[in-house]
């Protein structure tokens, strides 16, 4: 309670007033003390209590001298309570209520509500710590030592302060989701075990836990492999929105493809490349009308159901024969396909006996394969 | 026999329950932490590598899915997503000149004309970890180390460590003979002559006959400063099928 200086109340220019409340007591640590009736102010510099019935008394303390802020919840007959640590008073500070205290805190009890609210702001305060960027005048510094060298200290200090903070805040977090990632390698190791009776649904709603946290997931069933609820939707999604672009690149797209038509469709909440081979591998499971398909290569393609790749090589064939040979450019070219598909079609044809390779420096050449037509 | 399926069954419903609470609990930490710092995830490429790099060691992955609460409530998702497309438009647009080979600068710099002046800031790091993500497509995305940088492949061309290798020696010059493959690498004509015909076949590499000496094997993805063809984001769309 030592902290405190008396003043005028008024508020220095660039400092601005960020909330107040009537009907705040103050507390010396524990004990009551007389200003039991006043009005808390909250600025971007301090924190101001004025005596509700004699306006005259009042006083303030810098927020720079705040150390940390709890809040204590109401309770039978009791006012909700914030309690503010403090720095040690400095040996030059103006006068105020009390010379000394074996207190290094002070209570504010909120008789008429409010703390809450108060208590936001004042963490806000706390955090953005304006006073730092905006100079008010001499009488709130005083009890700084000599100023030039002081504000810079105090804006570095500020600045790691805030780093330091936020270092803080992250490792809080991951702290978190590393607990998070010990508990879910323990229940996905029971799941694999098969102890005890865990639920399909229960399975599926302990996946769609991993999803949020982003943890790779251990735990695949043969019906939806390592896909969610939300991997299902996405599937049927996908259905409706590639039925007619499959149509209009006859039957078939590398995945790549559809990853950019769809993120760039959607705009905002975009899938990320897991989510939709997650999705994909499910379209057959959903008896959707596409499919995946690997090749062997590990081009991965979307195929409309209808779509027959085997038929089509038949086709290529003509294509090839007619042409004499062809490579990959230029048999997209004539298709109007893809460079990636053409190649894996041709393939394909070369897999199933219909097409031979001609294999240069010059490139990857396919002829028809003449052994197989006129033996 | 019975009793002990039940227990084991029950401890795992009661630590699935608890899974439950701890990750209600930590959305809300997390929605208050997104509050604090998600302006500066978005703005500021080095809190993106502190961030990621912590995740990493836990073994967390924010970028798994657009689903995730990292995506949801940092936006984290939807910028690193939104720039694996626009790298996969870049390097479509430049196969036909580079064969699918192409420098992590040039990369950048092409992404980075094509996102504007007014989008975020991306680093390489954001790029390389964008680029890891779309990995999973299947479509033969790869980081191969050279010099001081990476090369990122963009077609399923099969590179092993004799072609890589030949690709490192090749970042000084933009090319490389035979002669110089046999000098550093101590390698017989044979071998060195079949990787540059691998690298031909690929389209990744440029033969030279009238080159001063022997033939050049130029790499198009390492010379960038004698080619600089601007290519415009809408190049780059229509480059896609």
């Amino acid at each position: 309670m030592d902290r405190f200086v008396w003043t005028s109340g008024l508020l220095e220019i660039n400092e601005t007033l960020v909330i107040q409340q009537r009907g705040v007591r103050i507390y010396d640590g524990e004990e009551k003390i007389k200003f039991d009736a006043g009005t808390l102010l909250l600025s971007t510099h301090r924190l101001i209590w004025r005596d509700q019935k004699n306006h005259e008394c009042c006083m303030a303390i810098l927020l720079s001298q705040i150390v940390f802020i709890e809040e204590q919840a109401a309770g039978i007959g009791k006012s909700a309570k914030i309690v503010v640590h403090l720095h040690p008073a400095p040996p030059n500070k103006e006068p105020g209520p009390f010379q000394s205290s074996k207190n290094s805190y002070i209570k504010l009890s909120f008789k008429e509500h409010g703390q809450i609210e108060f208590y936001r702001r004042l963490s806000e305060e706390m955090t953005q710590r304006r006073w730092e960027n905006m100079p008010v005048s001499q009488s709130l510094q005083t009890n700084r030592g000599p100023q030039p060298g002081r504000i810079r200290a105090v804006g570095i200090v500020g600045i790691e302060r805030k780093l330091e903070e936020k270092r803080k805040e992250t490792d809080k977090n991951i702290s978190e989701a590393k607990e998070m990632v010990e508990l879910s390698k323990s229940i996905a190791n029971k799941i694999k075990d098969k102890q005890g009776d865990i639920t399909e649904d229960e399975t599926i709603r302990f996946k769609s836990y991993l999803l949020s946290m982003g943890i790779a997931n251990p735990v695949t069933r043969e019906t939806y492999g390592s896909g969610t609820q939300y991997h299902m939707q996405l599937a049927k999604q996908l259905a409706g929105i590639l039925q007619v672009p499959l149509e209009e690149r006859g039957g078939i797209m590398s995945l790549t493809e559809v990853y950019c038509l769809v993120n760039r469709a959607r705009g905002m909440e975009l899938l990320s490349p897991e989510d939709l081979v997650n999705a994909c591998k499910m379209l057959e499971a959903l008896k959707l009308p596409l499919r995946l398909r690997v090749f062997d290569s590990g081009v991965m393609v979307i195929e409309l159901q209808s779509h027959k790749e085997e038929e089509m090589v038949a086709s290529a064939l003509e294509t090839v024969s007619e042409k004499g040979s062809l490579t990959s450019e230029e048999f997209a070219k004539l298709v109007g396909m893809s460079v990636l598909l053409a190649k894996e079609r041709l393939l394909l044809a070369e897999k199933m006996g219909h097409l031979c390779r001609d294999d240069s420096v010059e490139g990857l050449r396919f002829y028809p394969n003449l052994f197989m037509t006129q033996s | 026999m019975h009793r002990r399926g039940v227990g084991a069954g029950a401890i795992a419903k009661k630590k699935l329950a608890e899974m439950s609470k701890q990750l209600d609990m930590f959305k809300t930490n997390l929605e208050e932490f997104a509050s604090k710092h998600k302006q500066e995830i978005r703005k500021n490429p080095e809190f993106r590598v502190q961030f990621q790099d912590m995740c990493a060691t836990i073994g967390v992955d924010p970028l798994a899915s657009g689903k995730g609460f990292w995506s949801e409530m940092l936006g984290v998702g939807d910028f690193y997503y939104e720039l694996g497309v626009q790298i996969i438009e870049v390097c479509l647009a430049l196969k036909h000149r580079n064969g699918g080979l192409i420098t992590l600068e040039e990369l950048h710099q092409q992404v980075l004309k094509g996102r504007g002046k007014f989008a975020q800031d991306v680093s390489q790091d954001d790029l390389i970890r964008a680029i890891k993500k779309l990995k999973a497509l299947g479509t033969g995305f790869g980081i191969i180390p050279v010099g001081g940088t990476y090369l990122i492949q963009s077609v399923p061309a099969e590179l092993n460590m004799d072609h890589t290798v030949v690709l490192q020696l090749a970042e000084k010059n933009g090319y490389v003979t035979v002669s110089e493959i046999k000098a550093s690498l101590k390698w017989e004509t044979e071998r060195a002559r079949q990787v540059l015909e691998h690298l031909l076949k690929e389209g990744l590499a440029w033969l030279d006959l009238q080159a001063p000496g022997e033939a050049h094997y130029w790499l198009p993805a390492l010379f960038t400063d004698l080619y600089s063809q601007e290519i415009t984001a809408e190049e780059a769309r229509e480059a896609l099928p």
